[in-house]
């Protein structure tokens, strides 16, 4: 019954969408529906010379990924060490909640000043982005493990090593991968604002922007709407692997 | 194993600073395949002995000795149980009573294959593959058990392991206690605050005072034979016994 609900509400945007569009009827204000739905359909097709959909979509996407583990091979290692000593966790939650709260986009400038125009400073945004909500997890998921795990595996022999490589390390797991759940989300909205940057040739940020000087608005709805599928694509696998790997999630007895 | 405990005590700081003694003069010599039940109120220290005894907390003064040697934290010769929570739940039954020979280094198949032994023993050969929370509390116990069986210790210190368990599932699990501590000859000691219990499942019952723990009494009860009867007169005068120095233990 969820289902059918879900999809209910976006059929009806699309209807009331193309009655507005009929009757606004300005392409540059709102293009109708079936001149965006042919452009999603064929995503192979070169858009105003910046490439297809699907090529730019990958060009972000392989961005988004390398911001993303670059994030990750940091903030998980920081954050079980924060987690788990006190003294790291003293020494370093200070800096990190003055940069928490500053916006990925605003480090653009910085990032062009340090990395230069390109890839580099994208990369550096996207792991901004990705970086915090998988360390706050992180170290969350550490500091709620169950001390009896712990002292179980003391107990049973196991070294420090093996305390935090067999029961730390999984028993965060899935707070971990909440965090990368999140991050991921985070790291996919600012590899689109990262693309507006100066010097940018390709990406999906790139080409609706791209399109909105040559006022194809047709593309841009496009664009926006492969940003938002891939955006759900991800974050459906992300729960899927939690559903199958954690479903012990809530139920430690 | 035999362990000596002497001139133990343990003094607990707050965060303000101020002194809480848990446990005070404690001797107390466990014989070797002893099954000895400490039973004390709440907060009279004897989880805390316990877990001095299995290496988890350091006493303030004293000293405890294994087979003549001193103790110096977690040994692979002294198996604990907790009261719950204590299973990994992430990992299957037979990889969570496999784990201690897991971090020893032993290779795959002869953890399975001890593993599998112990499982046997407690009754959930045909659960290996299940996980945790599949399990009623009572089984979670047995596997618990079972994974402290498997390093093969020589001791095991059980924490109120049927504490959270309900009165039917508790009486079955001290009968399949009795059993496997009569099969594989363990020291157990046995932390308890029922008195039913102890007098069930003890060689002999430390009783321990009100905060600070000091022994009370030790009261021996092998003169009556396993499997006991709760209703038989020496079982009965024993456990009067014991209720007795419980309740007045609040007077000195």
């Amino acid at each position: 019954m969820r289902r059918p609900l879900g999809i209910l509400l976006p059929i009806l945007i699309l209807i009331v969408w193309e009655i507005a569009a009929r009757f606004i009827n300005n392409q540059f204000i709102l293009p109708r529906l079936e001149t965006v739905l042919p452009v999603l359909l064929s995503p192979t097709i070169d858009i105003l010379g910046t490439g297809s959909l699907l090529h730019n979509a990958m060009v972000s996407l392989e961005r988004v990924g390398a911001g993303f583990l670059v994030a990750l091979a940091i903030a998980i290692p920081l954050g079980v060490g924060m987690g788990w000593s006190r003294r790291l966790d003293a020494l370093a939650d200070t800096t990190i909640q003055l940069l928490r709260p500053i916006p990925p986009l605003a480090w653009g400038p910085l990032a062009i000043a340090w990395f230069s125009v390109g890839i580099n400073s994208m990369i550096f945004i996207i792991f901004l982005g990705a970086f915090f909500p998988i360390l706050l997890n992180t170290i969350d998921g550490v500091r709620a493990i169950k001390k009896t795990w712990v002292e179980v595996a003391q107990t049973l022999g196991a070294s420090e090593r093996q305390v935090l490589a067999k029961v730390v390390l999984p028993g965060a797991a899935p707070t971990i991968w909440t965090g990368l759940r999140v991050g991921f989300g985070i790291a996919w909205m600012c590899v689109i604002a990262a693309e507006w940057l100066p010097g940018t040739t390709s990406g999906l940020g790139y080409l609706t922007l791209y399109a909105y000087n040559f006022g194809q608005m047709h593309y841009i709805i496009a664009g926006m709407i492969t940003i938002g599928i891939i955006g759900i694509a991800f974050d459906l696998l992300f729960r899927s692997v939690e559903d199958r790997w954690f479903c012990w999630r809530g139920l430690e007895r | 194993m035999k362990l000596a405990i002497r001139d133990l005590s343990k003094v607990f700081v707050t965060g303000t600073g101020e002194q809480v003694p848990a446990l005070d003069g404690i001797n107390l010599t466990v014989d070797d395949e002893e099954f000895l039940c400490i039973l004390g109120p709440s907060g009279c220290g004897k989880t805390t002995l316990l877990r001095i005894i299995a290496g988890l907390d350091t006493p303030t003064t004293g000293s405890i000795q294994v087979d003549g040697e001193a103790l110096s934290g977690p040994s692979r010769r002294i198996a604990m149980i907790f009261q719950e929570y204590s299973l990994f739940p992430w990992r299957t039954v037979l990889d969570n009573v496999s784990f201690g020979l897991e971090v020893q280094g032993r290779d795959r198949e002869e953890r399975f294959a001890v593993a599998r032994k112990y499982l046997d023993l407690v009754g959930l050969a045909s659960f290996e593959r299940n996980l945790p929370y599949e399990l009623s509390g009572g089984m979670r116990q047995r596997v618990a058990v079972a994974r402290a069986l498997a390093t093969e210790p020589a001791a095991l210190l059980m924490d109120e392991p049927f504490g959270a368990l309900d009165a039917q599932t508790r009486n079955l699990m001290q009968t399949e206690l009795q059993e496997i501590w009569r099969k594989t000859r363990k020291t157990i000691l046995f932390v308890t605050h029922s008195v039913d219990e102890a007098v069930f499942l003890a060689d002999r019952i430390v009783v321990l005072t009100e905060r600070p723990g000091r022994i009370r009494e030790i009261v021996p009860v092998q003169k009556c034979p396993h499997p006991r009867d709760r209703t038989c007169a020496d079982f009965v005068e024993i456990r009067r016994h014991v209720l007795d120095l419980i309740s007045g233990g609040s007077s000195d």
